[in-house]
């Protein structure tokens, strides 16, 4: 019960989406299962939200280290949550889109998310310099390649490369650093990604074979 | 007043940046802090003196503006927001574009959107761009928004067999056959281009895997810098062209301006970051010479 | 609290306050959703998470620990918020409840799709891995999810990403040719002529090749084979400077976003 359904549920709707593929009368069953899988997902963003919810709550209730964060946590989930699941504020009602222009989500979005999310990931910038000074060096050959790779790239993606190496020949236009740095792109480039991609390609391949034919069972855990 | 004040600000940082390489040779450690400080720093002089440069668009950007240019009028555009804020400065302006190039070429826009976020954003660039530059275009005939799905690629496997299935109703909960954008809309594979815009997943790698490529549908993603390399290897033959980062972005918008005179006052944000983008790419490559000379000084010192 | 945090502290909260009645007193009237004393808190509050959490290139500290907690707290809830009202509003409802479509103001499809009770109910089985005990029933849930990914990834990895890989990699290596006559009188190296255009193609389809093979551990990397590993060590290489430079390209390109917010939609100091 624990393992054989589990495994029999992964093989059968595994092999329904692929024969859903080759015979087109299979296709509406593939578009269940789809939806299906899109419904559960939403559920998956409930068990996110839940378990956040109670590690945050057993925190505070223990009284741990910094649980006063904690509360902010989950004041923001409550009240997002709240204000999300029941419209405040929408202008255009309960029916209207959840994100209407001046609705309470569409503010919290623009004024809290916004903010936070994309100052997070900007910060990335500072460390990509601090790493580019500390730990970008030209030590061996590889890293050679790599090092002037980037900086070909760094330089021709910007009005810079065209201004230091502008004046060369048409006839030589391949060394003015943006049309290198392109070539590098459609060349190199896609050749080393495309290598990885068909490896990476095979492998996912391989991994849902194993799957379906319920060679691989690590994603049900242990029975401990 | 504002010339003199550039030449000010980037006399400082190149002053900066030369004592940082009089400190890093004599051996002394540079504190993380100043490093920080100076991207900061130099990336703050280009917004507040709002440096611009002109771009020329590569082939691989003009191949999607001219793909869209060619299509009859009233051809069908789906561009998909599938990016969250921590993307928005580079893909946000790409997606402002399509919607202007596509209703400016009066094809008919569909928007939607994999990721929760992208819907939010899908209603800023309808207010903000639509109803603003667009007065004349009507919800329902010209545009529409189908608005989020939860279910990544599950979504894809739908639409491209059966767009009502997925969306029986708009982002607003109109029926979807009560919108007469869908009359001769029965999958996506029934869409003239798809834009997908992003750059994680799901996004324009999962398009070309589950829309793209079964349905023959001609994709032109916008991606964000980060995964641009990853999907070089489907041009040409997966997608028309791409366009990559803020770069590629700022490439479309001036395109977009000189074939449209319409467009010269309205704002290309993209067009904007070059600058500030140049002289922080400017700073971080002075960053990697310094620290290379530093490091084949103490490497030849070591060897002597 | 020790002193210096509580000076901290204040003086952030009179800055607060200060920026508030600022930006209320300059808010835009025209075509605003929101009025001026609105306007001026949002756009504080927004500019304050930002230098909350930019204070951490100082160093750790409570404003950035708030805004990361707030900003944990408030994605969660909001992803569940337009799940629950895009898909299981949107698409569940309609096709198994006419009294919940009813609640939630959706059109009814008309008929009982009994067949959709097997998400939810496989969706609730999910969640009891939130239950001490029963968390081994969420596994069928998980199986299935497992297997979705599965049976949609196998043939659309195998065509897009193996087959139209390798298909795409066949390119003439002579692009153009019309004879050595031609192609040495037109000889450049111009990055539209048909040199570069050969050695573009022949770069794919050996980089593709050598690539492969770098990654093809059962024979040892020694002889020509590892001169071939080589190269294609060499074109991986490559590839990941480009990818660095992309990777540096976009950072910066959402710093440049974050400072323009902060210059211009709050401190409105940008020239020109």
């Amino acid at each position: 019960m624990k393992r054989t359904v589990p495994l029999l549920i992964t093989g059968i709707v595994g092999t329904v989406l692929i024969v859903s593929v080759l015979i087109p009368p299979a296709q509406s069953l593939g578009e269940d299962f789809s939806l299906f899988f899109d419904i559960i997902a939403v559920f998956a963003f409930f068990l996110g939200g839940g378990n956040l919810f109670r590690i945050h709550l057993k925190k505070v209730f223990h009284r741990k280290e910094d649980y006063g964060f904690s509360i902010v946590t989950l004041v923001g989930f409550l009240v997002t949550l709240t204000i999300g699941l029941f419209k405040i504020g929408n202008p255009e009602g309960i029916s209207g889109s959840i994100t209407a222009a001046g609705s309470g989500l569409q503010t919290i979005f623009v004024s809290i998310i916004t903010p936070l999310s994309s100052t997070m990931y900007a910060l990335l910038a500072f460390y990509v310099a601090s790493a580019s000074y500390r730990a970008f060096r030209a030590k061996n050959r590889e890293a050679t390649i790599l090092l002037v790779s980037a900086f070909v790239i760094l330089l021709g993606r910007t009005p810079l490369g065209m201004m230091l190496t502008g004046w060369i020949p048409e006839q030589f236009s391949i060394f003015q650093i943006p049309n290198l740095a392109v070539w590098i792109m459609n060349s190199a480039n896609l050749a080393g990604q495309r290598s990885i991609l068909i490896g990476v390609g095979l492998g996912v391949v391989a991994m849902s074979l194993r799957l379906i034919l319920g060679m691989d069972r690590t994603y049900l855990g242990s029975d401990k | 007043m504002s010339g003199i004040g550039v030449y000010i600000s980037l006399f400082l940082i190149f002053g900066g940046l030369v004592t940082i390489l009089v400190y890093s040779i004599k051996g002394r450690d540079v504190d993380r802090r100043i490093i920080f400080a100076f991207v900061f720093f130099a990336t703050a002089t280009a917004i507040y003196y709002n440096i611009e440069f002109k771009e020329t668009p590569t082939t691989i950007v003009k191949n999607v503006f001219d793909r869209l240019e060619s299509l009859p009028e009233g051809s069908k555009v789906l561009i998909s927001f599938d990016f969250d804020p921590a993307m928005k400065p580079e893909v946000f302006p790409m997606a402002n574009a399509f919607v202007r190039h596509s209703l400016v070429k009066k094809h008919k826009l569909y928007l939607m959107s994999l990721w929760p976020q992208g819907q939010a954003l899908m209603t800023e660039t309808i207010e903000d761009v639509i109803k603003v530059e667009f007065p004349e275009v009507v919800y329902g005939e010209d545009y529409v928004m189908l608005g989020y799905k939860a279910g990544n690629e599950g979504v894809l496997n739908v639409i491209i067999t059966n767009f009502r299935k997925m969306y029986p109703s708009d982002a607003h909960n109109t029926n979807i056959d009560s919108i007469p954008l869908f009359d001769d809309v029965k999958s996506a594979a029934d869409m003239d281009i798809i834009f997908p815009i992003g750059g994680g997943k799901p996004g324009p790698k999962e398009w070309i895997l589950f829309v793209g490529d079964p349905g023959q549908v001609p994709m032109a993603p916008g991606l964000a810098a980060v995964v641009a390399p990853l999907i070089y290897p489907y041009y040409p033959r997966q997608v028309i062209g791409l366009l990559g980062g803020v770069k590629g972005a700022a490439e479309y918008e001036s395109v977009l301006r000189s074939k449209y005179p319409r467009f010269q006052d309205v704002p290309a944000p993209a067009l904007s970051m070059m600058g500030p983008q140049t002289l922080a790419h400017i700073v971080i490559l002075s960053f990697i010479v310094i620290g290379n000379i530093t490091f084949f000084m103490k490497r030849k010192k070591a060897n002597a | 609290m020790r002193k210096s945090t509580m000076i901290v502290t204040l003086v952030v909260v009179l800055l607060f306050i200060a920026s508030w009645i600022f930006k209320t007193m300059t808010a835009p009237e025209v075509d605003s959703t929101f009025d001026a004393l609105t306007q001026g808190f949002l756009v504080t509050f927004a500019a304050f998470l930002t230098l909350a959490i930019m204070s951490f290139l100082y160093q750790d500290n409570p404003f950035y620990k708030f805004a990361e907690h707030l900003y944990v707290g408030v994605s969660a809830a909001y992803a569940m918020t337009l799940g629950f009202w895009s898909t299981l509003v949107g698409n569940l409802f309609p096709r198994v409840s006419e009294t919940l479509c009813g609640w939630f103001q959706v059109e009814f499809s008309g008929q009982h799709d009994w067949q959709f009770l097997i998400p939810p109910i496989l969706g609730i089985l999910l969640l009891m891995r939130l239950s001490p005990k029963g968390g081994w029933i969420s596994r069928w849930a998980l199986a299935f999810i497992v297997g979705t990914t599965a049976g949609l990834n196998l043939p659309r990895f195998l065509r897009s990403d193996f087959i139209e890989q390798i298909s795409g990699t066949f390119l003439p290596l002579l692009v153009d040719w019309e004879g050595f006559g031609h192609f040495f009188s037109n000889l450049s190296l111009s990055a539209s002529g048909q040199f570069v255009a050969i050695l573009s193609n022949f770069v794919i389809v050996s980089g593709v090749i050598c690539g492969l093979i770098y990654f093809f551990f059962s024979k040892e990397h020694k002889g020509a084979f590892g001169s071939a590993s080589r190269y294609g060590i060499w074109i991986l290489m490559i590839t990941f400077g480009a990818s660095f430079g992309y990777t540096v390209m976009g950072r910066i390109s959402l710093l440049v976003g974050r400072l323009t917010f902060l210059m211009d939609d709050w401190l409105g100091i940008i020239s020109g």
